[in-house]
């Protein structure tokens, strides 16, 4: 059971098979049992994860079910949630208890499902490995001396374990697709402004965007369909936005007619050689499947990376400001005056990576320098905008690799910011161009596993569920689970 | 190009240990060396993006939409008193 899909968990309650307590208690089973080698959950508090089970229970019994009824979702340390501690990973935020939930979250409680926890993540969601936390490293179940990815790690190691069947995190710069690729599990970013950003904690807020990691292409749209929408609360949550048919789009099963772009700047130089023959099997598994296989060129993706390091630093030293120690956050203690208050509390309250981002922006920002960095970054985020604009002329979706190496071992890349920031090289423009990108697995590599990643225009969710729902239903690596944790708990 | 770390950290307002200034000099200005890439691109004319798809702030009603919840909200806060922040003397 530990493995199954939320579809087929679905499946089983409605057949009365089994209850949302007994789902509950075997997932809080597994976290037990699994979680202190792995360091996935930063909070889990089990009576009110059965509280909440017991509760869906009750609902069904009276009501029916709603869309996610009973159904175990963990959430990243980055949502606020009115129960339990939202703490975002950093020290800055220890115990501190939102007096809100975010939209994500309501919309989950109000479909019925229950969250198990709160997972471990990057400090603030900068970082490209789960290596930031304030709380340790998460590890990756395929092999546990190696990172989960990042920043929504944890997320991505929780639901590859099948701690939790589902699981919700955030996208920045790749924070779902890159860990998602890495522990070899589905995950969604949806197109900029299709979920609300209300109550999730800022790092860079023309970027982010919150979305779901799961086993399947179907979970990830079952989940999507419930977070989605506007919410007037969200002034960058758009109104209009086109439907999708969630579910509809996931019964796909060939690709006849579909035309795939392959962006030759994705398959560079330096990329490891098991991820390039993954990601070439599956393009010729899509011709198979009847796909056309066209070759795209995105001339700006080069400057991509540097155009985010400028962009996502200066909105995060904006947004990071907040924490003055007065309303909320770790205050030092016995401040002098005003400034020692403000200065060394944000001294012991961030880390290392949250600083050097902080000190980045506030520098890009400061007078003199911003026609050379802001501005000049914005005008190449518009540039790498049309690039995916004029592509999408001549294909349906693009398909490319999410990362450009299978998982790294942990501490290998944290001496040297820039080299972590280049693992993000191949998710990075589609924040930028505020895209819907999908990664899902295709391979394995040094016995590692290998993501794809399906990029579609603007509002097109429904175009990478498709594509990724017919390549799913051909191939068996979605199937694939970790040796280490297969057996079962108890 | 030079980075006057400790002036960049005060603007930032964050008080960094000796060690911290030693070691964000270097990493600062190899990320800013990575950046001025971006001055290869020829953007005469090219438009700033703010917001990936163009989108007019929306408007709302000019109605009160909320409740007061000033104790739920002053919960976290390392200090108040009778329903205010307390923080160091500003004014002598």
């Amino acid at each position: 059971m530990a493995f199954s899909s939320l579809t087929c968990l679905q499946q089983r309650l409605d057949a009365g098979e089994t209850t949302a307590v007994a789902l509950a208690q075997h997932y809080l089973d597994r976290i037990q049992k699994y979680n202190p080698g792995l360091n996935a959950f930063v909070d889990c508090n089990v009576p009110h994860v059965l509280a909440q089970a017991g509760a869906s229970d009750a609902y069904r019994a009276t009501h029916g079910a709603r869309l996610l009824e009973g159904l175990p979702i963990a959430v990243k340390d980055i949502f606020c949630t009115s129960n339990g501690p939202t703490q975002c990973c950093s020290k800055i935020l220890h115990n501190y208890h939102a007096p809100y939930d975010a939209h994500v979250i309501t919309r989950l409680k109000e479909a019925g499902a229950v969250l198990v926890g709160k997972t471990n993540m990057d400090e603030f969601a900068m970082g490209s490995s789960t290596e930031t936390s304030a709380f340790g490293t998460c590890r990756n179940p395929w092999n546990t001396a190696t990172i989960p990815g990042g920043s929504s790690g944890g997320s991505a190691a929780a639901v590859a374990a099948a701690l939790t069947p589902a699981a919700i995190g955030t996208d920045t710069g790749g924070s779902i697709r890159q860990p998602a690729a890495l522990c070899g599990i589905t995950g969604l970013k949806p197109t900029y402004g299709r979920v609300s950003r209300r109550g999730i904690i800022a790092f860079a807020s023309s970027l982010d965007q919150a979305g779901p990691m799961t086993q399947t292409v179907r979970d990830a749209a079952m989940i999507g369909a419930v977070i989605s929408g506007h919410d007037p609360a969200d002034a960058t949550s758009v109104a209009d936005a086109p439907r999708v048919d969630w579910l509809g789009a996931c019964e796909s099963r060939d690709m006849t007619g579909l035309k795939i772009g392959r962006p030759r700047e994705y398959f560079i130089d330096g990329m490891h050689d098991g991820v390039r023959a993954s990601v070439d099997a599956a393009l010729e598994q899509c011709r198979k499947l009847g796909a056309e296989i066209i070759d795209v060129s995105l001339p700006h993706t080069k400057y991509a990376v540097a155009a985010y390091y400028v962009i996502a630093p200066s909105e995060a030293s904006a947004n990071l400001s907040r924490y003055d120690a007065v309303r909320f956050g770790h205050r030092c203690d016995s401040p002098e005056d005003l400034l020692d208050m403000y200065t060394r509390s944000r001294d012991e309250g961030f880390g290392e990576e949250v600083k050097r981002r902080i000190l980045t922006g506030a520098f890009a920002l400061s007078s003199g320098y911003y026609d050379a960095y802001y501005l000049k970054a914005q005008q190449v985020r518009t540039l790498i905008r049309q690039d995916f604009e004029h592509a999408f002329e001549h294909v349906d979706v693009m398909a490319t690799p999410t990362s450009p190496v299978p998982a790294f071992r942990i501490g290998e890349k944290t001496d040297d910011p820039l080299t972590m920031y280049l693992s993000d090289v191949f998710t990075i423009a589609v924040n930028l161009a505020g895209l819907p990108a999908l990664s899902q697995p295709c391979g394995m590599a040094d016995d590692l596993p290998v993501g794809l990643q399906w990029i579609a225009p603007a509002w097109q969710e429904g175009a990478v569920l498709s594509a990724a729902a017919a390549y799913e239903a051909a191939t068996a690596w979605h199937r694939q689970h970790p040796a280490l944790f297969t057996g079962d708990a108890a | 190009m030079d980075i006057d770390v400790k002036k960049v950290a005060m603007l930032a307002r964050i008080r960094l240990t000796e060690q911290e200034t030693r070691d964000l000099g270097p990493q600062l200005t190899s990320i800013m060396a990575y950046i001025e890439q971006l001055a290869e691109v020829d953007t005469d004319g090219v438009t700033a993006t703010a917001h990936p798809h163009d989108a007019a702030m929306p408007l709302r009603a000019d109605v009160v939409s909320n409740t007061n919840k000033r104790d739920a909200l002053q919960k976290p806060a390392p200090l108040t008193e009778s329903g205010l922040y307390v923080v160091p003397k500003v004014i002598e």
